[in-house]
């Protein structure tokens, strides 16, 4: 594996390996001395050209703890914002002689793009509505510390799924690992051409929470992505939260045993309740720390070894 | 994992060489090292057991249960990974990472013993050396190994040795245990043996 630009480079075999090593990396956390020797003397360089705080931090510190130099470029106060194009921008960087870079980048598509461009490692930190799959790999290890074995396990994703780039990784990674996955949106954010789309990934999605919700074992929690929303997606706030927001009513529906995911940052009171976001099985807090257990991994196996023809 | 040190066969390969060590032979030499732990700690007070994965790992636990045995009382045990510690990471294709459990007392102040199954070039130990640092301060830290087959790259040797084992460079040595080869023996096999036998892994 050179680069990780989608969740769909990983077999089932890569993606068990990388969370079977996020489990021993885990364990790094909570030492005293949280370092490895593994990335002695790599240059890893985080590239964000959207803002984000988790996961440009949780690369920095991933990269850190693996005891690489991580350098931080985001577009503010860099030359991106003189109007310098990617492509420069990237070619610049990458000419110091870095090993890995980092790209979060508006634009879907962008991290495979600057592949062409660089020997370095790329690893996709978010393009545009397109994938995350660092997140879906570190949503899957949380889901697997308290569920075990995701094969035949019942995963809703529910939300925004057409502004989400976290669905599109999820939903390919989860197939990967065997959950059987239901995305669950109103009409106006379930992505088009979904039937299509649905019958041939092998996956089922529906417009009725509360149909869905008695058979899940975990339910993810989508953003609803203000930013993002150009038009009228639902009439309102309160409204979008009767329909398809995780209630004190839902979590009674909820089965016992299932838990609850929310990749962040939330609205509160939108697509969660704080009843929820706080119960004892939101996993939303351990998701935040498997994100850098998880991204130590990726790191580890992108740049660990020798390189792979 | 493969590991030069250890010189792991693949399960599925007819087995090649000579046997140096039977069944019997590994429990003799076990016990022996057990008993050499005991006499020289003066008991097993302040004794924490560490294998290296993945065949140090069972020998560490076989030493603990005869520790417990001959002195009834329970000595902590666990398993010491050393793939992120190792000096030729980047001249392999990435390994998968074993297990690191450390017992809940830690190792601080403690006498380590660390149990591996092959002694070879000592990077494996100089690796589990660095890891060790990365968890605490051991008050010393001990080696017990069931085959010293010698060619030492680093100035590290053995406390305990099961078996010393003088070998060619171009040898190769299977340690093979119930646990996880279904069958118990070490096994010496020359270059063309290895070659037409169980092709194994080694550095």
């Amino acid at each position: 594996m050179k680069h990780l630009l989608s969740a769909a480079d990983l077999s089932r075999d890569e993606a068990e390996q990388i969370l079977a090593t996020a489990a021993q990396m885990h364990d790094v956390q909570r030492r005293e001395v949280k370092k490895l020797p593994v990335l002695r003397g790599r240059t890893v360089v985080n590239l964000f050209f959207e803002d984000s705080t988790r996961t440009r931090s949780s690369f920095e510190i991933a990269g850190k703890w693996l005891s690489a130099d991580v350098i931080n470029v985001s577009a503010k106060g860099s030359s991106v914002s003189k109007g310098e194009s990617l492509r420069d921008t990237v070619m610049t960087v990458a000419a110091m002689g870095v090993d890995a870079l980092v790209i979060r980048h508006h634009a879907s598509g962008a991290p495979s793009q600057v592949t062409q461009w660089v020997d370095a490692a790329v690893v996709n930190a978010g393009d545009g509505t397109h994938e995350h799959p660092t997140q879906a790999l570190l949503d899957a290890y949380t889901m697997r510390s308290k569920l075990g074995d995701l094969a035949g396990r019942r995963v809703g994703i529910i939300g925004d799924l057409t502004h989400s780039r976290v669905v599109r990784s999820n939903l390919i990674l989860l197939r990967t690992l065997g959950a059987e996955v239901t995305l669950v949106a109103p009409p106006t954010l379930m992505p088009s051409g979904i039937a299509d789309w649905a019958g041939a990934a092998g996956f089922s999605y529906s417009y009725d929470f509360d149909e869905v919700l008695p058979e899940l074992d975990a339910a993810m929690m989508l953003r609803v992505q203000k930013e993002r929303m150009t038009g009228g997606f639902f009439p309102t706030p309160r409204e979008y939260t009767v329909g398809y927001g995780l209630t004190r009513e839902r979590l009674r529906a909820l089965p016992e045993h299932a838990v609850i995911c929310h990749p962040g940052p939330m609205n509160r009171g939108l697509e969660i309740t704080a009843d929820a976001a706080d119960e004892a099985r939101s996993l939303i807090l351990d998701q935040v720390s498997a994100g850098v257990a998880v991204r130590m991994s990726v790191l580890y196996h992108l740049l660990g070894g020798a390189e792979q023809a | 994992m493969e590991r030069p040190d250890s010189a792991v066969p693949r399960p599925d390969a007819d087995p090649a060489g000579r046997i140096v060590l039977t069944s019997s032979d590994i429990s003799r030499a076990l016990r022996r090292i057990a008993h050499e732990i005991i006499e020289h700690n003066k008991g097993v007070q302040d004794l924490v057991v560490l294998g290296i994965p993945t065949r140090g790992e069972v020998l560490a636990q076989r030493i603990v249960t005869l520790l417990g045995e001959i002195e009834g009382a329970d000595v902590p045990v666990g398993s010491l990974d050393v793939t992120m510690y190792r000096d030729d990471l980047r001249s392999q294709p990435t390994r998968a990472v074993g297990n690191t459990s450390i017992p809940e007392g830690g190792v601080d102040g403690h006498t380590v013993v660390l149990v591996d199954d092959v002694l070879y070039s000592g990077r494996t130990v100089r690796a589990a050396l660095d890891a060790l640092g990365d968890l605490g301060r051991p008050r010393a830290v001990r080696l017990a190994v069931l085959v010293d087959r010698g060619h030492r790259e680093l100035p590290i040797r053995a406390d305990h040795v099961g078996k010393n084992l003088p070998t060619a460079r171009a040898e190769r040595v299977s340690v093979r245990l119930s646990e996880h080869d279904g069958v118990e023996e070490v096994r010496i096999a020359t270059p063309h043996e290895a070659l037409h036998g169980d092709a194994e892994e080694t550095s």
